[in-house]
């Protein structure tokens, strides 16, 4: 791919544009899609381009609403309900918005747990695999500065609680709260900078995902099988086949985004929202977005402050080193028969933790978040490097196209 | 094993759908049939329209709606002439004029309907310290929103032996606490129906909570209508792009 | 081309699934105008400035001879009480070989009172001549200092790079004394 002849290309105005500027080649060799690809990827690989789609659908909207919306106390929840009513068709762009963020959430989980399970972040895909994190990282900050903006109740305390989180850092953790919000508490300034952060951050995100994308052009994507690509036989051109393949995928997840925009829009979402801003009134029982639970059930499951908000950016910082700590030389967990149950141990941990993220903290549910947090970490610290040396792999297949012959040439093997 | 794991793991999935957030202390209203549930749900005009009598005459003095202007009255069935007519009826602030006074004039169809309080301060002085809500989020702004607010308006009673309520409070059982600071606002015969309705608690109560989830939803027909169509396309279409896939892998097999 | 040995059968299969493809596409295509339309049609004015077009002016205060400023839909426009002066030179330049043709007759209601959208229709700025300080042009109506356009007591183009003449809003009498813009 980086050594690859560079193509003819019989267009005129491309070829004279190539010339001075080998953009098209550039492109195409970094993140074009008809790179050869693996002839065994199955459904689970599409959401990398699902993920693209889905930032896209957020930039293309977000744009517009910011067109409408105004950064400021006292009139953002105002200018949203003008979007929700007045603006054309702003009710839909809004609720696509809102929604879209809750399902860019959804297919960026499944892609994570399609990277861990077939062990995607292992050599020679390190830095693709970082990259992603990082851009998660970015997603959240995102999509948390993002739920500010309509400034309703859970916006309001929402930003008082996360950027309290700040107060723990020792010594100068006041400090660092008090420049965060502009003020003495969370108030307009600190609305006007979210609001400038959440229009940055995706074009951040945009461009890491280039990187992102570049890295995997490298060595090309992982496979089920996990086993490296060994010639022309292994592979077939991504167009048409898995454009093909994968934009019924697409199709089928712009359809589950409408049935929630149009017949359920407020479901994901919670009803103290829809009451404006009260500095002088916490919500009784407050809950961050869904995709964020798991991550706030850790950060109430530990008592200790500072310790809860280690542990919850520890919570994701921990996948950095996740090629490291997995030390298995097989890949995919398809020929990992004791991974392969940890492996949905730790998806169940996941939405056990999100079940207590929503529950208020007390009692049994909190018992239970902290068992769920300590096993957590037990699995990427223990647990992991463990099973890599105790366990023993089933025998790989010699290579990806026989894989796929001996699976049955009639009904490939679906998704593992 | 790990089948076992699996069915846990998408049980525990279902579970956590079915069950999003137990809400501290929260009574469930009872659930009603409304006319805008449902994915051809739209909003009944004659209820709809009662449901504005019923805000007007008796919310209206403590409550705004303060996202609502006259001329979106067009929506639930009202006349052009008739929202201009409902408009002019209020009174509304308008200024400063040149000699920088503010004026009162009559509405424009362009004008929101008036508030019933200059501003919160006010409100909360009038009402004994308690502010009410604006009521144009309200369905949305409360869990089971409509169900909520019917269930409200219709379970004042007189508190249990017993109880003993603080001076301007008002037993009411679907209230989380119990005692609420609005007194019962609704009574038998209260709001006379142009239509000959008899009105009824019951009857008022399922107008003015039918008019306020318009006020708070009011593109929800336009929703449902285009849904219907976004849905069905997209079906159409991955429908075709799954059948284009099997044509194009089909040499590969 | 090239090879035989794709054969007839390869081709066949080829091109069904190219007519999948392209019809797939196609469908694609057309749900991403439809999805499209909304966004751009965000940009145009919203329910709440519709609405708020039209504006009612009071014509009492203004005496013969005084202009008024009011806005409407974002714009100045101007209320001119025309004098008997100002009318008869109006009338007289009917047929003075003007740029955009057009009679005072046409462009008033009531002959005393000139309405008039006041942006130069040249590029948008708002020509002087509403106060009695300011210059009024060769012509006794208005001047527009960006690029020197001169308008008559009709609020008609003279002289000057504009195109064509003050707009005339859409405007009602609702009585001898009041107006409605739009």
């Amino acid at each position: 791919m980086s050594g690859a002849p560079r193509r003819q290309y019989t267009n005129p105005v491309i070829r004279w544009i190539e010339y001075r500027l080998p953009i098209f080649s550039t492109v195409e060799a970094t993140i074009g899609a008809d790179m050869p690809t693996p002839k065994n990827l199955n459904y689970w690989w599409s959401f990398g381009g699902l993920l693209t789609l889905a930032l896209v659908i957020q930039i293309v909207t977000g744009i517009v609403l910011a067109m409408h919306y105004i950064a400021h106390g006292s009139m953002a929840f105002d200018s949203v309900e003008h979007i929700m009513r007045n603006v054309n068709s702003g009710w839909l762009i809004r609720y696509v918005h809102a929604n879209g963020a809750s399902l860019f959430f959804l297919a960026v989980y499944v892609h994570i747990a399609r990277g861990m399970y077939y062990g995607s972040y292992k050599y020679p895909r390190e830095i693709l695999w970082m990259l992603g994190v990082v851009i998660f990282l970015i997603m959240m900050a995102t999509a948390f500065m993002g739920y500010v903006l309509p400034w309703g109740q859970m916006s309001f305390w929402a930003a008082t609680v996360i950027t309290n989180l700040f107060s723990a850092i020792p010594v100068i953790g006041e400090e660092i709260t008090t420049w965060l919000w502009g003020g003495f508490s969370v108030d307009s300034p600190t609305l006007t900078r979210f609001y400038s952060l959440h229009y940055l951050l995706p074009f951040a995100i945009f461009g890491v995902t280039i990187l992102h994308i570049w890295a995997l052009h490298v060595h090309g994507p992982n496979n089920p099988t996990g086993i490296d690509v060994k010639g022309p036989q292994d592979t077939i051109p991504y167009k048409p086949y898995y454009t093909s393949k994968y934009l019924s995928v697409f199709s089928a997840f712009m359809m589950v985004l409408a049935v929630l925009v149009f017949f359920e829009p407020n479901y994901l979402g919670h009803p103290d929202n829809y009451k404006p801003a009260d500095p002088l009134q916490t919500p009784a029982h407050i809950v961050p977005e869904w995709y964020f639970l798991p991550f706030y059930a850790i950060l109430r499951a530990i008592p200790d402050k500072l310790l809860g908000v280690i542990a919850m950016f520890g919570s994701i910082l921990v996948w950095f080193i996740l090629p490291w700590l997995d030390t298995s030389r097989v890949r995919s967990g398809r020929y990992r028969p004791l991974f392969k149950q940890f492996f949905w141990l730790l998806v169940i941990d996941f939405l056990v933790l999100m079940w207590c993220g929503a529950q208020p903290a007390e009692g049994p549910a909190l018992i239970v978040a902290r068992i769920a947090t300590a096993y957590y970490f037990l699995h990427f610290i223990v647990i992991l490097p463990l099973v890599g040396w105790f366990e023993r792999p089933k025998p790989l297949p010699e290579s990806i196209s026989t894989s796929v012959l001996g699976s049955g040439a009639a009904a490939p093997k679906a998704a593992e | 094993m790990s089948k076992l794991l699996r069915l846990l793991g998408g049980a525990t999935l279902a579970a956590m759908i079915a069950w999003p957030v137990v809400a501290a202390e929260a009574i469930k209203p009872a659930a009603r049939e409304w006319s805008f549930n449902g994915i051809f749900g739209t909003f009944d005009r004659a209820k709809a329209q009662r449901g504005y009598a019923v805000y007007k005459q008796v919310c209206a003095s403590c409550h705004g709606v303060k996202y609502l202007a006259f001329r979106n009255l067009t929506a639930i069935g009202f006349t052009e002439a008739e929202a201009k007519a409902l408009a002019a009826e209020a009174q509304i602030t308008d200024g400063p004029n040149e000699e920088g006074e503010m004026f009162q004039r009559p509405g424009r169809p362009s004008d929101r309907l008036p508030m019933p309080y200059a501003n919160d301060a006010a409100a909360r002085a009038a009402n004994g310290g308690a502010l009410p809500p604006d009521l144009s989020l309200i369905t949305k702004a409360r869990e089971h929103g409509p169900d909520y607010v019917y269930a409200l308006l219709t379970s004042y009673s007189d508190a249990p032996r017993g109880m003993t309520l603080p001076a301007g409070m008002t037993y009411n059982k679907a209230f989380a606490g119990n005692q609420i600071a609005m007194p019962a606002p609704l009574t038998e015969g209260q709001v006379e129906y142009i239509d000959g309705t008899k009105a009824t608690v019951a009857q008022m109560a399922e107008d003015v909570v039918v008019f306020l989830h318009w006020a708070a939803e009011p593109n929800l027909e336009a929703r449902h209508r285009l849904g219907f169509q976004a849905v069905l396309f997209l079906l159409a279409l991955t429908v075709l792009f799954w059948f284009v896939k099997q044509r194009v892998w089909g040499d590969q097999h | 081309m090239a090879t035989t040995a794709d054969g007839k059968g390869g081709h066949g299969h080829a091109s069904r699934r190219d007519i999948l493809m392209v019809a797939a596409t196609g469908a694609a295509a057309v749900g991403a105008a439809y999805a499209a339309w909304p966004l751009i049609n965000s940009m145009n004015p919203s329910a709440d400035v519709l609405a708020l077009a039209s504006t009612e002016v009071d014509l009492a205060p203004i005496q013969e001879g005084q202009s008024i400023t009011v806005q409407w839909r974002g714009k100045p426009v101007f209320v001119r009480h025309r004098t008997k002066d100002e009318i008869a030179k109006a009338a007289a330049d009917d047929k003075a070989g003007l740029p955009d043709v057009q009679a005072d007759a046409a462009r008033v209601k009531k002959a005393e009172w000139l309405i008039l959208v006041g942006v130069c229709t040249h590029l948008g700025c708002i020509p002087l001549g509403q106060k009695a300080t300011e210059g009024r042009g060769d012509f006794g109506g208005w001047f527009c200092p960006c690029h020197g356009s001169h308008y008559d007591t009709s609020g008609r183009i003279r002289k000057g790079p504009a195109p064509r003449n003050l707009e005339v809003p859409q405007y009602t009498f609702l009585d001898d004394k009041r107006i409605r813009i739009g």
